[in-house]
């Protein structure tokens, strides 16, 4: 009994303390860097007033938000407007239960919930997300919110296909479905990302023989074409992501130039904050999915894996380092991310869903047959 | 006359979308490593950066009153400048120089001498105007204040912001 209440406890510390330490605070501070990064790119300087480059800033527009006044329209559906900011920013933060975001802690695995289902959770809870932003466009009662609203179901309903296709690859070849066994089979075989994988190199020196074997040998040439697949996948599903997160090129739901603000053009104060920093959250969730599934998780290459077998001190600072990297490989994914949205135009709605139907749903398809057809001559 | 416009034929490769993606990243991105390494050309940053040294010498500012080398006021209140003040943000109420007073022989003095700063448009055309060379548009632009009343400029403040101005005018001299 007191097993399950420690367990249920560690999983409600691990939690909160991801959601509140480090999800919320990166959510903010992702809204900032994406305003600094569009000021760069535009020769601009953008915020820098509040504090030391303007670091304040995310602090001065939350006091800002909190303090406006919260309008609510005489013609709305109260009750689903109320609901809509919730179900906009809830699946998002949902979704990181079972991302692996470290490897080991005080002895406690860095996941919140190790799930065998878990990509499976990942898009079933991320994609109820559509449901927040349908609410809002149909509540609001307005022309413009109801338009984004019908473009975002649309939208996320045809990517979420090529984004849960582009990912059956994976599953071929790790054999699983479970996030921490896929990030295992990273660190063992190399990211799923990376053509070849160098072994036998670590800080305590160079076994020639192993790193010999990792380059020349059947394994290595199989791992070398398994990766075209494993890349037309990686492309595919980064894609779909950006259709399934709302951001630019495909930020129609949007679309300001078009629908003055989309789905939350009625919105205001605090409940507008919560589409736009649930937004920025979806943006998180996503990059921690993409960084788990193909970039090792929270894997340094060269380093140990595992803190255990070090001394407390080591074992600690590992630990911490191996969180640490997973948010810097999130965060070098929110910065493409964030590079892509202001260099590209938005896409035309009947190319996005060209794009979406026509292209990647079938190269996701046929990425499905290449994969299975190559696998059965695997070595070993 | 409608007529159609060719439309260009593009390769596979141009087709393919990808490097006309890759080549408007690598812009992009060009950008940004110029500002993080300060090649860009930026806007000034106001508050701490100002103008003030970089006004050039004809910098029309904000109109002012000045003394002359006794600390004498130069204006006679001859009222020209209230006159050709395209605004009219110019009020002077003149008033007479005492018998026996050191400066009887200019006769007249602004009693009161207000510039409505809402009202000005820094024309200059009160500086150009001045016989006396009392008047001048001097380099302060930054002209605030709270309320309506604050922005009306009085004979004290104009003398603050004009200060002296010697070596002009020189048919006051009492001796002459």
């Amino acid at each position: 009994m007191s097993d399950i209440l420690f367990a249920l406890l560690m999983a409600l510390v691990k939690g909160v303390g991801l959601v509140f330490l480090i999800i919320l605070p990166m959510v903010s501070y992702t809204v900032y860097a994406e305003r600094r990064v569009s000021a760069m790119i535009q020769d601009r300087i953008g915020p820098n007033r509040v504090w030391i480059f303007g670091l304040g800033q995310p602090i001065a527009d939350a006091v800002k938000l909190l303090l406006k006044e919260d309008f609510t329209p005489a013609s709305v559906n109260k009750f689903y407007y109320w609901l809509a900011p919730a179900c906009a920013m809830a699946p998002s933060l949902m979704a990181l239960a079972v991302i692996p975001f470290g490897s080991n802690w005080f002895g406690q695995p860095m996941v919140v919930a190790n799930v065998d289902i878990g990509v499976l959770w990942v898009f079933a809870v991320s994609s109820l997300g559509v449901y927040g932003i349908v609410l809002a466009g149909w509540s609001s009662n307005s022309k413009y919110p109801f338009l984004g609203g019908i473009r975002s179901s649309s939208q996320m309903i045809s990517y979420e296909l090529s984004l849960g296709l582009s990912v059956i690859p994976i599953f071929l070849v790790c054999g699983t479905l479970n996030l921490p066994e896929i990030v295992k089979y990273q660190i063992e075989n190399g990211w799923l990302i990376s053509p070849i994988w160098l072994k036998g190199i670590s800080f305590t020196g160079i076994n020639f023989s192993l790193l010999a074997s990792s380059i020349f040998s059947l394994t290595a040439l199989f791992k070398l074409v398994l990766w075209v697949p494993l890349f037309i996948s990686f492309i595919v599903f980064m894609v779909s992501m950006f259709a399934e997160t709302n951001r630019l090129p495909f930020d129609l739901p949007e679309s300001e130039t078009e629908l003055v603000g989309g789905y939350h053009t009625e919105y205001s104060s605090m409940k507008f904050a919560l589409f736009f920093l649930g937004e920025y959250a979806a943006m998180i969730t996503g990059s921690a999915v993409i960084v788990t599934l193909f970039f090792g998780a929270w894997h340094i290459p060269f380093l140990p894996t595992d803190p255990q077998q070090l001394s407390p001190v080591w074992g600690f600072l590992l630990g911490l380092l191996h969180i640490a990297a997973f948010f810097v490989k999130v965060a070098v994914l929110l910065f493409f991310f964030i590079w892509v949205r202001w260099t590209f135009p938005r896409f035309r709605y009947d190319q996005l869903m060209r794009l979406g139907w026509y292209f990647f749903f079938e190269i996701a398809l046929a990425n499905i047959l290449l994969v299975a057809f190559i696998l059965p001559f695997a070595p070993n | 006359m409608a007529y159609t416009v060719a439309r260009p034929k593009l390769s596979f490769v141009e087709r393919l979308y990808v490097p006309a993606v890759l080549a408007g990243m690598k812009i992009t991105i060009g950008h940004f490593f110029k500002m993080l390494t300060g090649k860009t050309k930026v806007t000034m940053q106001y508050p701490e950066e100002r103008w003030d040294t970089h006004l050039p010498e004809h910098y029309r500012g904000a109109p002012t009153l000045v003394k002359d080398e006794h600390g004498h006021e130069r204006c006679v209140a001859c009222q020209l400048c209230e006159f050709i003040c395209p605004p009219r943000a110019i009020t002077i109420k003149p008033g007479e120089i005492p018998e026996g007073d050191r400066w009887r022989k200019v006769e007249k003095f602004p009693q009161e001498f207000e510039i409505d700063m809402i009202r000005c448009i820094y024309c200059g055309l009160c500086e150009e105007v001045c016989p006396e060379q009392a008047i001048f548009l001097r380099k302060d632009y930054a002209i605030t204040g709270l309320s309506r009343a604050e922005m009306v400029h009085d004979k004290q403040r104009l003398y603050e912001l004009g200060g002296v101005m010697t070596g002009l005018v020189f048919k006051w001299n009492e001796k002459k």
